[in-house]
């Protein structure tokens, strides 16, 4: 029994697992340095620029900063039913008149207004009156300000003012569900028709689940064929299924404009066999119409690719035995083939959706206004209202999306069962 | 009840895949109810496609294939109620053992009891009780194998297929599941027809043995006969060891002929040879050759040792005898052995009736 427990040594001396140890340790510190450059890449352009996003979408500071006196003052202000005190006036007049002296008032007046409406034009008469250095400061700032315009005796402007003070604000999230703060600081929906990114989200679910089904009921089939057909045949239609797949993106949707504009291919056809009229030719591009024909072309290698790598490995005497066992060709499919290739269906599935949620430039082509997804929203916000805040907030939104479906998929199917290949 | 002799009859079956070469050629067997019938021979020598006419998976090119007087040819294999034992088991691996088991009974819509009762049964027979929850990936490759045997006989099929089902199993293993599968043929009296490329398998297992080469059958007999007698160079050479000597008939009557060998000549059995001057090659076991032997034989011829094997229970000697040093002697373990060396010279002696002249290769 004692030379069980007692601790073996190396040649040298060092016990065994000491020395095990050791050896394991340099081979981890070299597995790590092997993937550092990829983690490196990836920390710096993947998870900064998702840290940024996020900052930017909830960042509020910049009202913050030009009111701080004000917004200090307001922590006294107690009865919010009624005016704030003299303290409070005297502060925002001291913060603006410095704010106008670095001809930064214009700002404020701007985000001010989109509080609530009404500020721009009170904010401006305010800053006439300390151009004209019409405000005397020994007397009250309050009594002053308030004879200015009505509004400012309206508490509901200063309750706007408060609702700013916090540097973080969830509120272009809200904007994206097409919610708002009111004045009272309760959650409001928009009026019913100014709710605009609701639409285009259910939108975008609906056309990435349908998409993700077309292509799942044309690619299986193919990766069926692709599977079992001889390899001669086999290679010729892989080419087939990946040409597209090395083609510019961009081509491809310019190609299908071609096919499917009203003077296009598709619709000269139509005419010639006499489906259609020929001055009542279908729209078929710039609705959502174009948008499924494009964007299911364009996805449908990436349902095929992790079919066919599943159903490659499905042993073809598994079918054989199920019809010699009796089932009918129906039976033995639908029993034992399609269950074994539920992975790559996962995987496929996944992969489509995900790509096609997020979709930017055939949609921008092809889709017009009916068939625009929520990524042109955002592209647009980026690019010509330039409210970035608020592209960043529904970017991060469609990214949790993304991580939601991937989470009930696991719990579904099981990650571990994904098959790419 | 009476057994069929022609429960499952090929009938001048042809089957060609590219319509330039035939695989199967003129294909005449009578499988007999209740058989353990065996096809072996070497690859593509057209068992395995003759085996798949029978299962449905291929259709014959020319003939008919009739199982019980009818013709199956134009039912597909799921109405044909053959079991099949494959190559690599085909166990559905997302199914447990019991679902594996109840599949065939569940598609002919059997009652949940009588399931049951029938996949215990099953399972009881290739004594894998209590493995019913298992899934395949969870059990060895013998129990897979026992698995596959249960799901081909769990719906009562009228015959089973067996396609060279214990290639994957190690050679230990693979010995116990011979005798296992024999001793199921023969408590449940179904008809098998079992292909492999192992010719100890085929003799241990087989009622009979239909050996094929090039398309044909060559031979078809019981293994005792099938060893003893074959009827060709092929089948002589396929089954057991065997040693040879090409040469030409110089004098021929009923039970003898004389063959004239490169320097000498031998006394042989005539089995398919007919006159004088015909070529032929001699086949003779190497059991059947004893050295210095005690009685009088009409083979007695010296011979020098090139080579000892010792094997445990025999010792393999390679002799140069006749001008051939490819001769092969096998010499029994016992106690009286003889001390061999080799380039020692001894004497060979064996009865003309063992030294069958056949077919020249």
């Amino acid at each position: 029994m004692s030379s069980e427990t007692k601790q073996i040594l190396t040649t040298d001396g060092i016990p065994l697992e000491v020395s095990l140890k050791k050896a394991e340790k340099k081979n981890k510190i070299k597995a790590f340095l092997l993937v550092a450059p990829l983690l490196l890449f990836l920390v710096i352009t993947y998870i900064f620029p998702i840290g940024d996003m996020f900052m930017r979408s909830v960042d509020d500071k910049m009202i913050t900063n030009m009111l701080p006196k004000t917004f200090k003052a307001m922590e006294k202000w107690e009865n919010l039913e009624e005016l704030p005190p003299e303290e409070v006036y005297r502060s925002f007049y001291e913060d603006y008149k410095l704010l106008a002296e670095n001809q930064q008032h214009g700002k404020l007046g701007q985000r001010l207004n989109k509080e609530k409406n009404g500020f721009n034009t009170i904010t401006k008469k305010l800053f006439r009156q300390i151009k004209r250095k019409k405000i005397d400061e020994s007397i009250s700032i309050k009594e002053q300000i308030n004879k200015l315009h009505k509004r400012w005796r309206n508490v509901e402007y200063w309750l706007a003012i408060k609702r700013t003070a916090p540097p973080y604000t969830v509120a272009k999230y809200l904007k994206g569900m097409d919610m708002y703060f009111d004045s009272d600081g309760s959650i409001t929906q928009v009026e019913e028709d100014r709710r605009i990114h609701r639409i285009l989200w259910l939108r975008t679910l609906e056309i990435a689940f349908f998409v993700t089904l077309f292509s799942f009921f044309m690619g299986y089939p193919i990766a069926h064929l692709l599977a079992t057909l001889p390899m001669k045949y086999s290679n010729l239609l892989m080419i087939c299924v990946l040409l597209p797949f090395w083609t510019s993106l961009l081509v491809r949707t310019a190609s299908w404009m071609i096919l499917l504009q009203q003077q296009g291919l598709v619709n000269d056809f139509f005419v010639m066999i006499g489906l259609v009229g020929d001055e009542n030719r279908p729209e078929m591009m710039y609705n959502k119409v174009g948008t499924y024909v494009a964007m299911t072309q364009i996805l449908l290698p990436f349902m095929v690719l992790p079919l066919y790598s599943v159903m490659k490995t499905i042993s073809p005497s598994l079918m054989r035995a199920g019809k010699s066992l009796g089932g009918t060709p129906f039976v033995a499919f639908w029993k034992v083939y399609f269950p074994l290739t539920i992975p790559g269906i996962g995987a496929g599935c996944l992969l489509v959706f995900i790509l096609a949620i997020g979709y930017y430039i055939t949609p921008a082509l092809v889709g017009g206004a009916s068939g625009t997804l929520i990524s042109n929203q955002i592209a647009f916000h980026m690019k010509t209202t330039l409210d970035w805040s608020f592209a960043s907030a529904m970017g991060l939104m469609l990214l949790t999306g993304v991580l939601v479906i991937y989470w009930i998929y696991n719990k579904l199917v099981g990650v571990d069962n994904i098959k790419l290949g | 009840m009476s057994k069929n002799p022609e429960f499952v009859k090929f009938d001048k079956v042809d089957k060609s895949y590219d319509g330039k070469v035939l695989v199967v050629k003129d294909l005449q067997l009578d499988i007999a109810e209740g058989e353990f019938i065996t096809m072996l021979g070497p690859s593509g020598s057209g068992k395995t496609t003759c085996l798949m006419m029978l299962a449905g998976f291929e259709t014959p090119t020319h003939g008919e294939i009739l199982l019980d007087g009818n013709i199956i040819s134009n039912i597909p294999p799921h109405k044909r109620g053959i079991g099949m034992v494959f190559q690599n088991y085909a166990l559905f691996p997302h199914m447990t053992v019991y679902e594996n088991l109840a599949f065939p009974l569940r598609v002919r819509k059997v009652e949940k009891d009588e399931i049951d009762k029938k996949v215990d049964k099953a399972l009881s027979m290739v004594s894998l009780n209590g493995f019913e929850t298992r899934m395949p990936a969870q059990l060895s490759g013998g129990q897979q194998q026992r698995v596959a045997v249960a799901r081909a006989l769990v719906f009562d099929p009228a015959v089973v297929l067996m396609d060279e089902p214990l290639g994957a199993l190690d050679k230990n293993l693979r010995e116990s599941m011979q005798y296992e599968i024999k001793h199921i043929h023969e408590s449940i009296g179904v008809t098998v027809v079992y292909v492999t490329h192992d010719q100890s398998e085929a003799l241990t297992m087989s009622n009979r043995i239909a050996v094929f080469n090039d398309g044909k059958v060559q031979q078809l007999s019981n293994p005792a006969e099938l060893y003893e007698k074959p009827v060709n160079s092929f089948v002589a050479e396929f089954i057991g060891e065997n040693n040879t000597f090409n040469g030409e008939i110089v004098d021929i009557d009923k039970d003898k002929c004389k063959v004239k060998l490169a320097n000498s000549e031998i006394l042989a059995n005539p089995i398919s040879v007919k006159s004088k001057g015909e070529k032929t090659t001699v086949s003779l076991r190497p059991e059947r050759a004893l050295i210095n032997p005690s009685e009088k034989m009409d083979n007695m011829f010296t011979g020098k040792i090139e080579e000892v094997i010792y094997h445990g229970d025999h010792t393999r000697v390679r002799l140069n005898l006749l001008g051939s040093s490819e001769f092969i002697l096998k010499v029994p373990n016992s106690t009286s052995n003889l001390e061999l060396k080799v380039s020692q010279d001894i004497n060979i002696g064996w009865n003309s009736i063992d030294a069958r002249a056949l077919d020249p290769k």
